[in-house]
Parts: C-alpha cells; structure tokens; sequence
C-alpha cells in the first residue's frame, strides 16, 4: 500500500464510520440549525436587525458546531488502539491524521456551506451576501477543522475535555470570525470582499500545512 | 555553549543560579521602576494635546510589551522542553504564564482607563484591544491545559505545544496597529527611526520598559525557583534548602 493509498483508506474508514453512526455527524449541523433559530426568537423578527446580525450569528453557530463536532475526532481511534497502529506506521504521523482532519472537514465543514442557502434564507439575508457567505465558510472552514484537531489531540487523555477545547480553541478561531463576518458585512453592503476572503484563504493555507505536525506532536504526546 | 549550558538541565544547579541572580534583579527592579514612575508621573512634561492623562504610557505601554515578549519566552521555553525534553524547561511555562497573564490584564486596564478621557469610552473593539484580549485567553488556555492532566510532563507538553501555536497571534498584535488603521494609536518608539515622540518624555519611558522588564523577569524567577522546589520535593537538596529557610525564618 502507496502513502496515497493510505491516506484514503484513512479517510474512507472516518467517512464510513459517520455514514454507519449518522447521529454524530448530524447532531452538530441540527445543534447550528437551532442556534440560528434561538436569534430570531430572542431578538425579534425584524428582518433589517436579522440581515446585519446574520454573519455574526451564522459564523459563531458555525464554530460551536465545530466544537461539538471534535470529540468524535480522534477519540474511538483513541479507545480502540487503531491511533496507536497509525504512529506505527512509516509514513510520517503529521501526513496520515490530515486524512482525519479532512474527513473531519467533509462531515462539519462542508455541510456548512450546502446548508448555508437555508441559513441565509431563515436570516433575511440577500443573495450577494449569500455568496460571500458560502465562500467564507468554504474557505475558512478548512482553517477550524485542523485547529480544531489540535485541541481534540491536546486534550485525548482528558476524561472530560469538553470545556477546556473551547477554552484553547475559541481564541484561536476569534481572527477567522473577524474577516469571515465582515466579508459577508462588505458584500451585503455591495462593497468588494476579495480582500477578506484571500485573508481567509491564506489562513486556512497556513493552518492546513502547519497544523498537522503539531496535531501529530500532540498525538503522540497522549501516546505515552 | 552547550557546555556552559548543560549543567543547568539538573534542578539543582538551575536553582542556585537563580538563587544568587535573583536579588541583583529584584534591587536592580526597585531602583529602576522607582526612577522610572516618579520621573515619568511626575517630572516629564505635560502632553500638549493629551495633558496629564498620557503619563499612563509609563504602565500601559511597558506592560503591552512585556506581555507580548513573556508569551514569546514561554513558548520559547516550550520549544526548548518539546525538542531537547529538559525539565526544567518545562517547569519554567507555569513559572510565566501567570506573570504574563497579569502583565496582559495591567496592560487591558491601563488601556481602558487611558481610553475613556482619550476616545471617551472604556472599551472599543479595536483590532489591537481585541487581539491582546486573545493573548489572555491564550494565557488562561496555556494555564488550564498545563494542569488539567494527572501526569506533571504530559501537561507540560501539552502547555508548550498550545504555546507554541498561540505565537501566530504576536505579530498580529504588534502589527494590528499598522495593518488596520483603528482608533489604536501607533507606536511612538521603533528601534531603527527617530522615535515619535519628544526626548524629555522618551527618557522616562525607557527606564520604566527597563524597570517592568526586569520586574518581569524577577517575578517569573520568584516562581521559578517555587516550580523547581515543589517538583524536587523529595530530593535532599531541596529538603536542605526549605529546612534552611524555616531555621531562618524561625530564628527571626
């Protein structure tokens, strides 16, 4: 077996694994439905209030739903040894757990962005507005699904890391945020967002090359 | 180097080193933060745009400083633990953290209260306000993942590699000023131009950045030298030392 042929054995195995335990996977895309439907209530449904909070609420949804979502990263691998068989392995540590990051993205990232028509709709959003949104879940997605493995990797032996995730995650998540809300903020207003959506983009290149070694550190620090 | 370098691996050695520099620092501390307050506070002159109320720059801005610069030397220190596994590195990440956590909370409220006569409000949510909020929480992640584990080391490399990834937020604070033009304003000393900023007022600051500095430092020693002893507990040196102190706390 080739290192590519690996990496996608790596990836078909989580992707089979959600496909067989659906609840998991849909559980956190349900959760971000029903947070976005908490503002309109609490609010009040005014639709010029829900079109300017809309990217706010949508992208915070967004990174609670990801948060959610982390604990099944690495954690069954974890309980039943197969993590362990992954270190073994010659092929370096940091290459094979970006086939888990990536599943990860495939299960929480991207159906962010097909559920984001609905999301917008729901929050009065127009249609350019919309494409910006897409685009900045699409691009900055990416970036929250290898941070968030370096929390789930850091806090593997934690019985109940739950809170502490978000304690270490959400700072990291906060620059994402900024210019993810405020493109959208820019295109609802017509203005240009080419240049908060090349930010976004750059960050999820830097986080999606440079994540992996130290997700693979952590790994291998709960190894032991 | 590593020769000069390597006895300080053993607790022991690294403890009597700081034992004797730490009282040069804390006096060489009180002299210059003393010199640096009063001059600054009370002898430099007026701002004639700001009047009085700039002389908070002598607390705010070494304090911003240093709360970046004590990140830096803790994920340095992170770093050092990761790569070469020496232990006193990483009794050396709980020893700052705190200080720089504290240094980070002067500088946000030394900032607020400079803020409210300068912008008329408390709090703005400023790109360099935001980002230093983020190296707080950074902090209190570092500190709550270093002792969420039962296991001392495996805390310890968690700490270091959170650290470690935390660093990409330093240069966005330091740059945040220069990239997004917000109500923040610049820095007034950069180290290859003439500074913004009159000499008579430059003076004062200088000496209060030596004085937090080596405030800083002396704290992070004070709880260094705690970290070594509470891990070195059951070795006679350490049994020594404490028992030495209490004789002389108990003489007096």
């Amino acid at each position: 077996m080739n290192s590519w042929q690996l990496w996608r054995s790596v990836l078909a195995k989580d992707l089979r694994i959600a496909a067989r335990r659906r609840s998991d996977a849909l559980n956190p895309l349900m959760f971000l439905l029903m947070v976005v439907t908490l503002f309109p209530l609490g609010i009040g449904p005014g639709p010029d209030i829900l079109e300017r909070i809309a990217p706010g609420i949508i992208w915070v949804a967004a990174l609670l739903a990801t948060l959610l979502g982390l604990d099944r990263l690495f954690k069954d691998d974890y309980n039943d040894g197969s993590l362990e068989q992954l270190c073994l392995l010659p092929e370096p540590l940091a290459y094979t757990l970006t086939a888990k990051v990536a599943a990860h993205w495939l299960l929480s990232g991207l159906p962010l962005v097909l559920l984001s028509p609905l999301l917008a709709l729901l929050l009065n959003l127009p249609v350019d507005a919309w494409w910006a949104l897409a685009l900045s879940l699409l691009l900055g997605t990416p970036a929250l699904s290898a941070l968030g493995a370096i929390g789930a990797a850091l806090t593997l032996q934690l019985q109940r890391g739950g809170s502490l995730v978000s304690l270490i995650l959400l700072p990291l998540f906060i620059p994402l945020l900024i210019f993810a809300t405020s493109a959208v903020e820019n295109a609802g207003m017509g203005l240009d967002v080419h240049a908060q959506l090349a930010i976004l983009a750059a960050i999820s290149v830097l986080t999606v090359t440079l994540a992996p070694l130290a997700i693979a550190a952590a790994v291998r620090m709960s190894m032991n | 180097m590593w020769r000069w370098l390597h006895p300080y691996a053993k607790p022991e050695a690294t403890y009597r080193l700081v034992d004797k520099l730490l009282p040069w620092f804390a006096a060489f501390t009180v002299v210059s933060l003393a010199v640096g307050m009063i001059w600054g506070l009370a002898y430099a002159p007026a701002d004639y745009q700001q009047g009085d109320s700039y002389r908070i720059i002598y607390i705010h801005v070494p304090s911003a400083i240093f709360s970046m610069a004590a990140y830096f030397a803790m994920a340095v220190m992170g770093a050092i633990a990761l790569i070469w596994q020496i232990k006193t590195a990483e009794w050396a990440i709980p020893a700052i953290a705190p200080v720089g956590a504290a240094m980070t909370v002067v500088a946000l409220l030394t900032g607020a209260i400079w803020g409210k006569p300068m912008w008329g409000t408390w709090w703005v949510w400023d790109a360099r306000l935001t980002s230093e909020l983020i190296l707080l929480f950074l902090y209190v992640g570092v500190m709550a993942l270093y002792y969420a584990f039962d296991d001392v080391r495996t805390g310890a490399k968690a700490a270091s590699i959170l650290a470690i990834v935390g660093v990409v937020n330093l240069p966005i604070i330091h740059y945040s000023v220069e990239w997004w033009n917000t109500l923040h304003q610049g820095a007034t000393i950069t180290k290859f131009e003439r500074p913004s900023i009159a000499t008579s007022m430059l003076w004062p600051l200088l000496v209060s950045l030596l004085g937090f500095k080596l405030l800083t430092i002396s704290l992070v020693m004070m709880r260094f030298k705690n970290e070594l002893l509470r891990h070195e507990l059951h070795r006679p040196w350490a049994q020594k030392e404490l028992s030495a102190d209490k004789e002389l706390s108990d003489g007096v």
